[in-house]
């Protein structure tokens, strides 16, 4: 029985943090939205994403430095929502290092330490009751823990030294030393080698799994780079605007990409719209190819991803291969060759250890487990908005002339809608007086044929479109409506009361 | 002969933009000084004991009129309790404007005031007035609150005139102070006042030390507040010089009392510099944030 308990307790303690309905909104900007995340103990997770997707801010709320709009975070069962810093059992590694300028590197390390009380035994007051005594660790323990700590990021007789005199790399040992002498449950990292150079990176990146074997802590890492995720975590989490995109160990984030985001995020990929024909069987560029997946809906449209690596090069003459293709550049890379091939109106990106020459004609092979399939995030807008009289509706801070009438009926002035806007009914126009909204490009993602595009407009809306041109990031534009393509719903009464 | 111009402008090096400089410096800073110290050697008829009853000039008169009178008279009890009452006022202003300063300056850096620019320009905007105006104003206004002039009204007069040198330093260093360090330290186990002992104060040492120093020395040497707002009581060295320097008799006592001055302020200065320069590295990375 006592076994069983222990157990029931051990599992549910496995789960050393947890993170439940976690918003955090700054200045009426949703930067984590409604995010669920669990950590078990021991395990090395990263929070991978690209910059502003909410990975650091996520970890400042675990670390206590921020406090959530709404949710609970959890450090070993216990709600830390509210406790400040200095309660919680995690240390944090700092981007810049934050090493104290006034204290050498000893001191430095043992800040932390000189604050710690140890419990050392228990007293019985005049009253009775038991209490808890606690301690501070005398001079000779911080040294030799200080020493110890110091001993384990290399730095053996740096103690005495100003951290001024020490450069990057060193700095940052002292900080990592500074953040595991206090022996925290978990240790979180705020992206802590972007300051390093490549050679520095690569070595730290080994320590610190080396140190993540030893010490059996768990580390909670944050960075946007997606290789050293890939190479040092047991779980990667990718985020993307404040919501989890996956959560994977590093090869089911790599081969299996959940959605065309991080497809296109981690690695080099090919992100290509397709239509399921059928159960293990997908067309793409006017090509039936054999795939593993299956459950689709006949016809769906789906994204679907080709890692370079899975394209495979014959001969013009070759019978193998699905696609023809011709080379358009191909750049040495060291043990292999990338390779841009246009196929069927797309450029692939191949990579392949036998070079193929610019202009060559060649055959592209893709094998059923190179290809994966993923749902379509979104194939269609939606908006509130208001019905202003017949036939105009406003929503997106506009007034666009709309069908008013629904089922037959016309609809009332002052009715709530739902305003669905299909991808295509959407046009972007360079210039923002053309458009009928404004706003600015915030992604412009590649699928092969056409670009998906995402659009950030003035009133706080995000619009998607596909579209053949190419748009940059920032760029300002205008949006036109085609009116005969948006369709609206009416809102139930209760449920616009909710909203 | 033009390969020689060439080569002369070849030698023009950036030091030479300072002679000018220089020579303002010696004829606005460094011939004051000597014609200072020169009349505090003098005895009561001044230059004019260097000429004869015909206005002939005379060698003899010259090298009598050379004396150390007027530093004997400088180290009477009279002017030492007056050195004292000086001292007591500098220091007194000193400290209160610290203890005003410091938590203003943290309140100004501080979370959601440190987006507005606006609270702390208020603290500095007085110091664009003329100062005798300013004080002018202040009389008034402690007339009608029915403070009369002595030594309170010294005080604030002084403390309000002088505020602004101790607030500003004190603010840009906290208002540079990476952030980070706090964290840091919260994230170590400290609470937040283990953390301002530990973490901001000493980070701020140099805004303090460079406070004082602006605060001190020019206070030291002031003497236009406590001659407006003061009373007998409050006489300082900067007045008793001011008076000796009425009559022409006395420049030679005046100057002998300001070149005593000059030596304690500068002492001052060399004693904040040494501080300010032993924790001069911590500071400046403290500032600058981690490379």
């Amino acid at each position: 029985m006592g076994d069983d308990r222990q157990m029931k307790e051990q599992r549910v303690f496995d789960k050393i943090i947890e993170v439940k309905n976690v918003t955090k909104i700054f200045d009426d900007t949703t930067v984590i939205d409604d995010l669920n995340l669990s950590i078990r103990r021991g395990q090395f997770v990263t929070l991978l994403g690209p910059s502003g997707c909410g990975k650091t801010t996520l970890l400042r709320m675990i670390a206590g430095f921020m406090a959530p709009t709404s949710g609970n975070i959890y450090i070993e069962g216990q709600d830390v929502t509210a406790m400040p810093p200095y309660k919680r059992p995690v240390n944090t590694v700092f981007q810049k290092y934050a090493l104290f300028p006034h204290l050498n590197v000893f001191n430095n390390v043992a800040y932390g330490l000189k604050l710690k009380k140890i419990p050392s035994g228990e007293k019985r007051t005049k009253n009775g009751v038991t209490v808890d005594v606690t301690r501070k660790f005398t001079k000779a323990e911080i040294a030799e823990k200080v020493n110890r700590a110091l001993k384990l990021v290399g730095l053996d007789d740096y103690g005495h030294r100003d951290v001024n005199s020490l450069s990057g790399g060193q700095q940052q040992r002292v900080a990592i030393a500074r953040a595991l002498v206090c022996e925290p449950k978990v240790l979180l990292l705020d992206e802590p080698l972007g300051a390093l150079d490549l050679k520095m990176r690569k070595e730290m990146q080994i320590e610190l799994m080396k140190m993540h074997r030893e010490l059996g802590i768990t580390f909670i890492y944050v960075t946007h780079d997606q290789e050293e995720a890939l190479t040092m975590s047991d779980v990667v989490v990718v985020l993307n605007d404040g919501l989890i995109q996956q959560i994977g160990t590093p090869k089911q984030v790599y081969d299996e990409p959940a959605n065309a985001f991080v497809a296109d995020f981690i690695g080099e990929s090919n992100v290509i719209s397709g239509t399921m024909i059928k159960d293990f069987c997908v067309k793409f560029l006017d090509t039936e190819f054999v795939c593993e997946d299956k459950g689709f809906a006949k016809n769906e449209q789906v994204d679907l991803v080709v890692r370079p690596e899975d394209i495979k090069l014959y001969p013009e003459n070759s019978d193998k291969g699905q696609l023809a293709g011709q080379v358009l550049s191909t750049v040495f890379k060291g043990t292999w060759y990338e390779m841009e091939i246009e196929a069927n109106g797309y450029e692939f990106t191949v990579q392949s250890t036998t070079e193929a020459k610019v202009g060559q004609k060649v055959r592209l092979a893709i094998e059923p487990n190179g290809i994966h399939i993923m749902k379509k995030l979104r194939t269609v807008n939606e908006f509130i908005g208001e019905v202003t009289g017949e036939n105009w509706v406003d929503f997106c801070g506009g007034s666009f002339e709309i069908n008013t009438f629904v089922d037959g009926v016309a609809l009332e002035k002052g009715t709530s809608v739902k305003v669905y806007v299909p991808f295509d009914a959407v046009e972007l126009t360079d210039d923002e007086d053309d458009g009928e909204i404004g706003g600015n490009v915030t992604r412009s993602l590649y699928k092969g044929n056409y670009y998906q595009v995402q659009i950030y407009t003035d009133t706080d809306e995000d619009f998607y479109i596909d579209t053949t041109d190419e748009w940059d990031n920032d760029d300002r534009v205008g949006i036109k409506l085609n009116k005969d393509k948006i369709r609206l719903e009416v809102i139930a009464e209760d449920e616009s009361d909710e909203a | 002969m033009k390969l020689k111009g060439i080569k002369k402008n070849n030698d023009f090096r950036p030091t030479f933009f300072a002679f000018p400089y220089l020579a303002i410096c010696i004829i606005f800073v460094v011939f004051p000084l000597m014609l200072v110290l020169f009349y505090a050697f003098l005895g009561p008829s001044g230059v004019n004991g260097f000429f004869d009853a015909n206005g002939k000039f005379s060698f003899e008169l010259f090298f009598n009129s050379f004396t150390f009178d007027n530093f004997v008279t400088v180290f009477t009890s009279e002017n030492l309790i007056l050195l004292l009452k000086t001292i007591g006022i500098a220091l007194l202003t000193t400290v209160i404007c610290l203890l005003i300063s410091y938590p203003t300056a943290l309140i100004l850096a501080s979370k959601p005031f440190n987006k507005y620019l606006i609270l702390a320009l208020l603290f500095i905007i007085p110091m664009w007035m003329n100062f005798v105006l300013r004080v002018i104003a202040l009389k008034s206004l402690l007339y009608m609150i029915g403070i009369e002039d002595g030594f309170t009204a010294t005080m604030i007069g002084m403390v309000y005139d002088f505020l602004p040198f101790m607030l500003l330093p004190i603010y840009t260093v906290l208002m540079d102070m990476d952030k980070s360090y706090k964290e840091a330290s919260t994230d170590l186990g400290a609470n937040n006042m283990t953390t301002f002992f530990k973490v901001t104060l000493p980070l701020s040492l140099k805004g303090i030390v460079s406070g004082i120093t602006m605060v001190f020395m020019p206070v030291f040497s002031a003497y236009a507040i406590t001659g407006m707002l003061g009373d007998t009581n409050t006489n300082v060295f900067g007045g008793k010089i001011d008076g000796l320097f009425v009559t022409p008799s006395t420049w030679g006592k005046g100057s002998a009392l300001s070149f005593v001055l000059l030596i304690l302020v500068f002492a001052t200065m060399l004693l904040g510099n040494l501080f300010s320069k032993r924790t001069a590295g911590a500071k400046a990375a403290a500032q600058g944030g981690a490379k």
